[in-house]
């Protein structure tokens, strides 16, 4: 029933088997032996346990398996009402009149509510980054609508079935426009938000390659461009978007909430609300998949908690599949042109990438993807690269993170290489052994600043080596071309930044706080949360390996909002590495408190002091054995049997700040077979090599990888969000949005190579990779089946019909445009670029008169308010500017704070540096022109290239 | 909307209820009976997580109108451990192979196994593996990439094994 193509699955093993291909079997690669926890935990006096490293069954599983588990829709409170949206049905136009009579009369409905009835609370759309949108995103259409699905209004009722009834009955007159959908029509077309100068959402780098890096790669013997086209995802978790929401008293708004973390939540809310932190309790107990979609919420959620502050009565809403697949923002739509040069050997000489992504109409962020260039080269030895990297408001659903947002750097290179590889005449392990960074090669700083200490990739790759005979594949390749059977072996490595802390406002720490109960029994209470993680567990086993105690007596508390700390929870693959520190250095303190007081109780030194099983005891002496229970009874109960100065109970807390960038590192083997009849892709054998540093537990770490695999599979061979021209979602079920289902996903094989971080515990992050490395991996595998008919255009999904053309030499698909990034020097000159305010014609400068001076204090002196357009988002700058002469003096200020600057000004023209700490250190170079009352220009801002900035006078 | 009185067994035990027409068996199960563990994932047919078992057959509980179960004896996923919380057979060996991460499309899953696998609910002869596997196609997981799920399947194809392997 689901996704028809793809045939894989329990076959493949046998299917392998059949064709000799000359593989270890599978149980020669079984994980479990590769297993042992690689760090000796630091308390050698806690003997027991042991837990981490150990594939122990999740704590988080019986009660799901039961159906007792806790989801939004789960909960219902006396006095709920139900929420539906009435949503529009055009992808641009004006609101001209709301027609609500006939629903209001509908027995059961309470309230229609429209963005007039809301407006009053004055909500601030904030970014993940709590950086206010550009344009004005309203939880409800503002008088216009901008994409098919957008709600309108919405309709408060008894049942969600009578609220879908009197939805359906709201009369809604527009003013039609023709849409904007595709990244190359939002080139060309006028803005589709009022106010705006273009469709670009975001921009940075440079527009014209620099002399140097062009003059570079033209002298390159070897110049490769490579284009990717990157469908539409939409995340799917199995559980849609939902929030009830509840008031206890006048002021505690309790929300239950679908989210990534309670905490991040409890923050959004209360900063685009503007309501006080204490007043926001956010409930998140269960919540089936997140994948980036639930970061923080968006309209529809918003509109609910207004809307339920209006009505003062519980209201839920649910979202439906079809909602979600329409009206829910969605990932991925982008393009890239890649341009490498390569020397005689295959070395890389020089690199520059242009690369758009469809933002939508209301971004969770307005996005230009950064990190696709801070990362494209971070692993290889690449002397020097260049971008210029856009983002594109369209009338189509909003964007949002999907696993691994930056996914399209590894994506473009690793296939890239492989094209290189073939044109070159060289093996494709070859040309990334010549290039990758290896252990050897660190530390090292990338083309791009980011310094590397302990990425493995190389190391990786050698692993899957030894896992997978090369050799023999490629005669059973060559063997079974002659019988006109086309195998094929895809090859990708990569780095991931994880557990990133300390450069973005909300990328935090984490908070553990553990006690050991009056009975003995440990409770811990952390800031992660779960969509799936099992973080539960994973921190469970720390606690019980670290504390010496059993397993089954740890419980682990999170997703509430008013228990633990702040944390962004599932967002960059970091919570198994900082809360696995904070847990460990938790456990520690505790551990260390526990035995400064039994061996106070025991006559003895803490050295001495074994805990063990939940049994406290002196070393060498077995008599003086007492119960954890005992020592903390003593340590609850009795406060005259406590050491001096000793804070009675036994409980402890640690946030720990981990390294800024932790790095986990992959290499990835995948073999196909595409039939040449059908164009279909069979996967026959899949190995993944990966090194994620210290695994808490392997089978959650597998699961995590598998997941991101299954999803990329998805990505490579069957998902795809579309629309008509019209901006009509024209996959508004999963009957046709396909996702992998368990006879499209092979048996995955593990090489764990377990290198530990510099982080506490040594974990390394991996909740994303297996989506970032999955894509090039399998398209590398394909493009190498098909290699004798020529090249495969990386257009995903790579379905059959498109195959098919390579494979017989003509276009079969239906026509489609082409991308809109073609290789960087024409995309560059395009006429549908921006109009640069900084290309303004130069203004006469006057003499240097007292009165020209005069003149030119006039225009330029004082105060500024003014918007650069940083990778965060846009960030609200106030600026205060002196002149004298032709010297410019003055502050910008933010809310990180003021710094002061000097420059120059030359009539209209200004120019000064800042150097400035965050997200990394680099000198922002500001060249701005005065027109009157505004301003405009740029800010250079070191690798990441320009941003625009813009201004008024305050 | 006309209402309608119908009465069924859900988990043993025996339920009378008025209901509209137009509610479909999960919502009638899920709002009306409290059986929350009934989990609507995409009401269309497609992700299978609305699973139940109706007079021993699983059916996806989104596309049965509640009406139609008038006389039926349905058993969901909160109906098959037993008292003492001891997990049913289906349900311990997805837990000992890690065979789900967020839990939402989980009770389908299992519904689906039980199914096929337990003999006070299946007419045939236990699934071979490519059978039970051939059923699961049938449902989306979003999280495991169906790795836990598979091996939980071939081991329910072939019972000798449950158990015999090393617990961690």
């Amino acid at each position: 029933m689901n996704a028809p193509t793809q045939i894989s699955g329990p076959k493949a093993t046998e299917n392998i088997q059949e064709t000799q291909l000359a593989i270890k079997s599978e149980s020669q690669l079984e994980s479990k032996s590769e297993n042992k926890p690689s760090e000796k935990p630091s308390h050698d006096a806690i003997t027991s346990g042991r837990y981490i490293g150990q594939r122990v069954r999740r704590k988080e599983d019986p009660r799901l398996l039961t159906g007792r588990g806790q989801f939004v829709d789960d909960i219902s409170l006396p006095g709920q009402l139900q929420v539906a949206f009435a949503r529009s049905p055009i992808a641009r136009g004006d609101i001209v009149a709301i027609n609500m009579d006939i629903a209001l009369d509908v027995p059961g409905v309470h309230a229609i509510y429209t963005q007039q009835d809301l407006a009053c609370y004055n909500v601030d759309m904030i970014s993940f980054f709590l950086v206010s949108p550009e344009v004005e995103i309203t939880p409800l259409a503002n008088g216009r609508v901008a994409y098919v699905g957008e709600p309108v209004a919405l309709v408060i009722a008894d049942s969600r079935a009578i609220a879908e009834d009197a939805a359906s009955l709201i009369e809604v007159e527009y003013a039609e426009q023709d849409p904007v959908i595709s990244i190359r029509d939002a080139h060309h077309a006028p803005p589709i938000h009022p106010g705006t100068d273009d469709n670009i959402a975001a921009q940075m780098g440079e527009e014209d390659i620099d002399e140097d890096l062009e003059a570079e790669l033209q002298r390159a013997p070897h110049l490769i461009t490579h284009t990717v086209v990157h469908q539409r995802i939409s995340q799917s978790p199995m559980e849609t978007r939902g929030v009830l929401v509840t008031f206890d008293g006048s002021e505690e708004i309790t929300l239950y909430i679908t989210c990534q973390s309670p905490h991040m939540v409890a923050r959004w809310v209360s900063i685009a609300l503007g309501l006080p932190p204490a007043a926001i309790r956010v409930i998140a107990k269960d919540v089936g998949g997140g994948f980036g979609l639930k970061n923080h919420p968006w309209k529809e959620e918003t509109a609910v908690i207004l809307a339920a502050m209006k009505l003062r009565r519980p209201l839920k809403w649910i979202e439906d599949r079809y909602e979600n697949l329409i009206g829910a923002n969605q990932a991925r739509e982008q393009e890239m042109a890649l341009q490498i040069g390569f020397d005689h050997d295959g070395t890389l000489i020089a690199s520059h990438g242009n690369y758009s992504c469809n933002n939508g109409a209301y971004p969770q962020l307005a996005e230009c993807n950064i990190a696709v260039h801070m990362f494209v080269w971070a692993a290889y030895k690449m002397p020097t690269y260049g971008f210029l990297t856009r983002g594109w408001y369209t009338n189509t659903v909003g964007y949002a993170a999907y696993r691994g947002p930056w996914a399209m750097e590894t994506l473009i290179r690793e296939t890239a290489l492989d094209v290189a590889a073939r044109r070159i005449g060289l093996d494709p392990i070859e040309i990334r052994r010549r290039n990758l960074v290896t252990l050897q090669d660190q530390p090292t700083t990338s083309c791009m600043e980011i310094p590397l200490e302990d990425v493995t990739p190389a190391e990786c790759l050698e692993k899957l080596l030894t896992a997978f005979d090369v050799a023999a594949f490629r005669q059973e390749q060559a063997a079974a071309r002659e019988q006109e059977r086309y195998l094929g072996l895809g090859l990708a490595t990569y780095i991931e930044p994880t557990g990133a802390a300390g450069a973005i406002t909300t990328m935090t720490g984490e908070l553990a706080q553990v006690r050991i109960e009056p009975t003995g029994k440990v409770t811990a209470t952390m800031s992660t949360h779960s969509q799936g993680h099992g973080t539960a567990t994973t921190m469970a086993q720390i606690f019980a390996d670290r504390l010496g105690v059993a397993y089954e007596d740890v419980t682990v508390f999170e997703g509430d909002s008013s228990r633990g700390g702040f944390s962004p929870g599932a967002a960059g693959s970091r919570q198994g590495v900082i809360a696995g520190g904070a847990a460990i250095k938790a456990a520690e303190l505790l551990a260390d408190k526990t035995k400064l007081l039994a061996s106070h109780l025991l006559d003895t030194t803490p050295d001495n002091i074994l805990i063990d099983n939940g049994m406290v005891s002196v070393a060498g002496q077995p008599d003086k054995t007492r119960s954890l229970a005992d020592i903390a009874n003593i340590a609850y109960g009795e406060p005259d049997r406590l050491p001096e100065d000793f804070e009675p109970g036994l409980e402890a807390q640690y946030r720990y700040q981990p390294p800024p960038m932790t790095f986990s590192s992959a290499a990835n083997a995948c073999v196909v077979e595409v039939d040449s009849d059908t164009g279909f892709v069979k996967i026959l054998r899949w190995i993944s090599s990966e090194d994620c540093g210290t695994p808490i537990n392997p089978a959650i770490v597998e699961g995590q990888i598998s997941g991101g695999l299954a999803q990329a599979i998805g990505m490579v061979l069957l998902e795809e969000v579309g629309f008509d021209e019209r901006g009509n979602p024209t996959t508004a079920t999963y009957k046709d949005y396909h996702l992998p289902a368990i006879s499209d996903v092979p048996d995955f094989e593990f090489v764990h190579a377990n290198t530990p971080s510099q982080s506490v515990g040594g974990m390394r992050g991996v909740g994303e990779g297996g989506a970032i490395i999955g894509a090039p991996a399998l398209v590398n595998a394909i493009a190498d089946a098909l290699s004798p008919f020529g090249e495969v255009p990386v257009e995903l999904p790579l379905t059959p019909v498109k195959l098919l053309s390579v494979i017989e030499g003509r276009d079969l698909s239906r026509k489609t445009a082409a991308p809109a990034n073609t290789p960087a020097q024409e995309g560059n000159t395009s006429v549908a670029e921006p109009v640069t305010p900084a290309t303004a014609p130069e203004p006469a400068i006057a003499p240097a008169t007292a009165t020209a001076t005069n003149t030119v204090a006039a225009v330029i002196d004082g105060d500024w308010k003014m918007i650069l357009s940083t990778p965060m988002g846009p960030q609200e700058i106030s600026g205060h500017f002196e002149t004298q002469g032709d010297l410019l003096s003055g502050y910008l200020s933010s809310p990180e704070g003021q710094m002061d600057f000097s420059g120059t000004a030359e009539g209209n023209n200004l120019k000064f540096d800042l150097k400035v700490q965050k997200p990394m250190k680099i000198t922002l170079k500001y060249n701005l022109t005065v027109d009157g009352d505004k301003l405009a220009g740029k800010c250079k801002m070191g690798i990441f290239g320009s941003a625009k900035v813009s201004g008024e006078r305050a | 909307m006309s209402k309608h009185t119908i009465e069924l067994t859900i988990n043993g035990r025996r339920h009378s209820s008025d209901v509209e027409a137009r509610t479909s068996l999960a919502d009638f199960l899920r709002d009306d009976a409290g059986y929350t563990g009934v989990h609507l994932g995409c009401e269309h047919g497609v992700c299978g997580a609305c699973t139940v078992i109706v007079d021993g057959k699983a059916v996806r509980s989104c596309l049965m109108l509640a009406v139609q179960t008038h006389g039926s004896d349905i058993t969901t996923v909160e109906g098959l451990a037993a008292d003492d919380g001891t997990l049913h057979t289906v349900q311990q060996t997805l837990q000992d192979e890690h065979g789900l991460q967020c839990g939402f499309c989980t009770p389908g899953i299992v519904m689906t196994m039980a199914a096929l696998t337990d003999e006070s609910y299946r007419s045939q002869a236990n699934p071979t593996e490519e059978q039970l596997l051939g059923a699961l196609s049938g449902h989306i997981c979003r999280c495991t990439g169906y790795q836990g799920i598979r091996r939980a399947a071939k081991k329910l194809a072939n019972p000798v094994e449950i158990y015999s392997g090393d617990e961690s």
